[in-house]
């Protein structure tokens, strides 16, 4: 393939790649053209389904299709995430747009016979709804799916990410073509702006503005940087975006560095991530290949390159100035701002950086208008946000949602409830430095300014739901821990606020706590806000201040009567045989690994509570339900 | 930029210029914020949080010694919340150091003590857990002891922006970052070459000259300012002496050569001061003084003499050899420790009265 010259070229490739995806069709969407008695059989290649072993599947279709002869009729394509991982591995069969869910290598001749050859549905293979039983068989009907809005998604688990042309059959890199062509840089960025679009990392920060900022500063080169290092538990949005849509980045970053006049971009995608690495090196390789980088750019005149970087490994490198202190090839650690890095970025020049899902929606931006994208969303926060899905909730997965909806919706809607009838708890968003809310805020809309008010942040997009049995000093001790291992350690107040913190947080979990700890926490955290360097340390407190906050009595009970409401802090339960449920079968003494379980055959047993490690395995194996937690 | 901006410490307004930080402005005002990592030598840090000030419209404490003035700041270094957090801090610091003040060599001339002693923070506020690290002492110079430093990274930008040689820099993360040297070494196995500047810029007693210790607190020590005699650079130093010995040498700050750095010579070099080998007096051969011959190949025993016996007999003995084997058969080479106009002196001396082009420098201290 020669180089896209011009806009008509463009155009040609277009018409050329429609057919690839002739039997697909997006959500809600009809298939385009239907082409007769051809298939196309997609197989989910996101790592939640590879890791489920989606590429057995893949293999298994592939034999089985080959041994029918069927290869001419039938294609299978390997797509990127289709953020309905509980359910995974998942096959998509089109035209039909039937969704198998966890299908195995041996349902694979099942599923050539019955639904590619006989048309049949495999009702087995079907989803089924956890609480009305009822069966969905096609894709966009699911509960999951109808009550999302995929912007960001739209071309996750419909194309090939790895084949530039199906891309291109979304009407990839028009948006370029567009801008490069008909735009100057300046309406670039007031499209962008026009469209209220704000960054996705989590800060919510204007996008058009910061661009406006590194497009004016006379320095010359501008940098360009796609934050990557997508590093709270849980949270996999970008990821998945950059699995299953590379280009749609690309694209973006192309535009922006377009409309600041910067020359190279850098995509920092942190090394845990080495199948979005491997597709970004595909993307990268095919967009040169076409000249969407590179000379002279469609025939504009713009030059623009763009370098991968790997991270290794540091939570922190997310933080924009730590990112860039790593490119860089130094410690990756925050520096003071201002000044800010559309100032003084990258080796001290103007640099913009911007989140992996703000660069992808651009595209879509520049091509349908600033209108367009304010028709979804809410005034102040337009748009949709894409959450990571996970915890105590039926439909764990990546949802995108248009901003505004309540976090009720979500989780229940299309989040499916809590499994096991369990009451619902909390729900944490911003990741382990975000926030947890209660019950009771659970009809808060989700969009920037809301959740900060509700004393959430929306973060990047990781949402974790817990339920009755999560105790919420162990939930704050658990992010906590998480946060402060990841200090980098260069400003005091997190360096040793956060230990010291952790170490309060402890003690009241282990029944050590002190009727002053609260204020302890409180004056602990109101200071790592204050004084820590960067995002990371002053956010630290956050989920200890929030479920403070939300749940006090939980955490006053620990202190004060020593107890844990959850049963679930070690230090603060007890394990207890039921005597008149205990047959003395002696299953509990067996399996004790502490050896802490006493009694004779047919008679009662007893737990040594000094001995009892608090492992929980006695209840486990008890069939008579005779032991309890006190 | 050359502008002026107008911003509000404290209630006092005052003209800063673009450019500068508002620790500087502040400093130039006279308007005292402590700092801890800050060290005017160095690239600011951002760091130790001691200089947090409370600035209008920002939404946490700001670093008065990074951030930049702009027009219309207006700044409050002591608010209740600025107090508070520079408290928090140092409790934070005292929470993991040794709190061995009564026998730290630092005591007196440490800046934590300082702080410490300035908010009123005793370091009895947290029991959690502290470091216990071994302590470096594997190299003739300095010993580090980890326990006691508080991670402002001053050394590491010495190393780095001072000397150049980027020996030190931070290993791992969070509560259990520490600073080390090459890669990950010992300090006298790794590229480290004992100028000691991050001894200089240390706050506290984390790393000390090894000659130094038990020699003295800061008050009981005569300070004498010299100028190194290694070089003919002319690094001002101080002396430390103590019962007319020289207990430690420290840089002078702001010397206009050498800005309160030295090399390791001139900080660790000067054993010989002392050293009973030492020549204080000119010495000259027996022989010579007798004007007899050397007899076969011994050259007789030194003989004690004054300056003007020691000069006389060497001029002479310069002309002697000049009139009877040529200029040329003299050779003179002068040395790197001797000033500019030492050696300017010297040229003279060889070309024009011996007149001899033979003279050389040794220019490689």
């Amino acid at each position: 393939m020669g180089k896209v010259a011009n806009l008509e070229s463009l155009q040609q490739v277009y018409f050329e790649a429609i057919p690839l995806l002739a039997n697909r069709r997006a959500q809600g969407g009809p298939a385009e053209k239907p082409l007769n008695g051809k298939c196309d059989v997609l197989i989910c290649g996101g790592t939640g389904c590879v890791a489920s072993s989606s590429r057995d599947v893949r293999e298994a279709l592939l034999v089985e299709i080959e041994r029918r002869g069927l290869k001419e009729d039938i294609r299978v394509i390997t797509t990127g995430c289709h953020g309905f991982c509980a359910k995974g591995p998942l096959v998509v069969v089109y035209p039909q747009e039937v969704l198998y869910c966890q299908v195995k290598a041996s349902d694979a001749p099942r599923i050539v016979s019955e639904t590619l050859i006989g048309k049949q549905i495999l009702e087995d293979l079907v989803y089924q709804h956890p609480q009305s039983k009822e069966r969905f068989p096609v894709y966009h009907e699911i509960p999951f799916y109808r009550h999302q809005l995929r912007l960001s998604l739209r071309n996750c688990g419909l194309i090939n990410p790895e084949d530039i042309r199906e891309y291109i059959a979304r009407q990839g890199y028009f948006a370029l073509g567009k801008a490069l062509t008909q735009m100057s840089p300046r309406e670039v960025i007031e499209v962008v702006k026009d469209s209220g679009l704000r960054g996705r990392g989590g800060a919510g920060f204007v996008t058009g503005i910061k661009w406006e900022i590194t497009q004016r500063s006379p320095i010359r080169p501008k940098y360009l940087v796609c934050n990557a290092d997508e590093g709270d538990p849980g949270a996999f949005m970008d990821r998945s975006i950059l699995e299953g849509d590379p280009h749609s980045v690309l694209e973006g970053m192309i535009i922006a560095g377009y409309a600041i006049g910067a020359e190279a971009g850098y995509i920092y995608c942190r090394a845990e991530y080495p199948l979005a690495i491997q597709r970004i090196k595909i993307a990268l390789a095919q967009a040169y290949e076409y000249g969407f980088l590179g000379e002279n750019i469609l025939g504009s005149g713009f030059s623009f390159d763009i370098y991968l970087r790997e991270g290794a490994g540091a939570f922190v490198c997310g933080e924009e100035t730590a990112l860039l202190a790593s490119i860089e090839g130094r410690r990756g650690e925050p520096r003071p701002r201002p000044p800010f890095p559309s100032v003084s970025g990258l080796w001290s020049k103007p640099t913009n950086v911007n989140n992996v899902k703000t660069y992808g929606l651009v595209p879509q931006i520049i091509l349908n208008g600033a209108e367009w994208f304010r028709g979804f969303g809410t005034p102040n926060s337009p748009g949709t946000a894409t959450f990571a899905l996970t915890g105590k909730i039926n439909n764990i997965g990546l949802i995108e949602v248009p901003m505004g909806i309540t976090l009720r919706e979500i989780i229940y809607d299309l989040g499916g409830g809590i499994p096991k009838g369990k009451a619902f708890k909390a729900v944490q968003t911003g990741g382990p430095l975000g926030g947890c809310l209660p019950a009771e805020a659970l009809d808060t809309p989700v969009d920037f300014d809301s959740l900060v008010q509700a004393g959430a942040t929306m973060g990047s997009g990781g949402m974790i739901v817990v339920d009755e049995d999560t105790c919420m000093v162990e939930f704050a001790k658990y992010f906590l821990t998480f946060a402060s291992a990841e200090s980098c350690g260069k400003c005091v107040p997190c360096r040793i606020g956060g230990r010291r913190l952790l170490e309060v947080l402890n003690r009241i979990s282990n029944g050590e706590g002190k009727p002053e700890d609260l204020d302890e926490i409180e004056y602990i955290s109101r200071n790592m806000k204050e004084a820590s360097l960067c995002a990371l340390g002053q956010l630290t407190p956050g989920p200890v201040v929030a479920s403070l906050r939300f749940f006090r009595p939980e955490y006053e009970a620990h202190i004060y009567e020593r107890k844990c409401p959850a049963k679930v802090c070690k230090g603060l339960i007890t394990y207890r045989v039921i005597e008149e449920n205990c047959t003395g079968c002696m299953v509990c003494k067996r399996n004790c690994p502490a050896g802490a379980i006493s009694g004779e055959k047919r008679q009662v047993h007893y737990i040594d509570p000094n001995i009892c490690e608090r492992c929980g395995i006695c209840i486990e194996v008890c069939k008579f339900d005779a032991i309890m937690i006190e | 930029m050359m502008e002026k901006a107008t911003i509000t410490i404290d209630g006092r307004k005052i003209q800063a210029r673009y450019g500068q930080t508002i620790l500087q402005a502040a400093r130039e005002h006279g308007i005292y914020i402590p700092v801890l990592c800050d060290h005017p030598a160095l690239p600011p840090e951002g760091a130790c949080r001691i200089c947090l000030v409370e600035i209008e419209r920002q939404r946490t404490l700001q670093p008065a010694c990074t951030f930049p003035v702009s027009e219309g700041l207006v700044i409050y270094t002591h608010s209740p919340k600025v107090i508070e957090a520079r408290k928090f801090s140092l409790e934070l610091l005292l929470s993991d150091h040794p709190l061995d003040c009564m026998t730290c060599e630092a005591t007196g001339n440490c800046l934590l003590q300082d702080l410490a002693y300035e908010y009123g923070v005793t370091g009895d506020r947290y029991q959690g857990e502290k470091h216990q690290y071994p302590i470096d002492a594997s190299n003739p110079f300095i010993v580090v002891d980890r326990n006691k430093c508080i991670l402002c990274r001053r050394c590491v930008r010495a190393c780095a922006y001072i000397n150049g040689v980027e020996a030190i820099s931070v290993f791992y993360r969070g509560f259990n970052a520490y600073i080390g040297f090459g890669a990950d070494s010992t300090m006298q196995d790794s590229p480290c070459e004992f100028c000691g500047s991050c001894v200089e810029v240390c706050p506290t007693g984390a790393l000390w000259p090894k000659m130094a210790i038990g020699k003295g607190r800061p008050y009981q020590l005569q300070k004498v300012q010299t100028v190194c005699a290694y070089c003919g650079v002319g690094c001002q130093i101080e002396l430390q002496v103590r019962n007319n010995r020289i207990v430690n040498v420290v840089g002078v700050e702001n010397a206009p050569v050498n800005q309160g750095f030295t090399c390791v010579k001139g900080r660790f070099g000067n054993d010989f001061v002392h050293h009973p080998d030492r020549l204080t007096r000119p010495r000259v051969r027996k022989y010579l003084l007798e004007g007899g011959k050397r007899e076969g190949k011994e050259r007789g025993e030194w003989v004690e003499v004054d300056w003007d016996t020691a000069l006389d007999l060497v001029s002479r003995k310069l002309v002697e050899i000049r009139d009877t084997y040529g200029s040329d058969s003299i050779g003179v080479l002068t040395s790197a420790k001797c000033t500019n106009e030492e050696n300017y002196l010297m040229n003279k001396l060889a070309r024009q009265l011996i007149g001899t082009n033979n003279i050389d420098h040794c220019a490689r201290l």
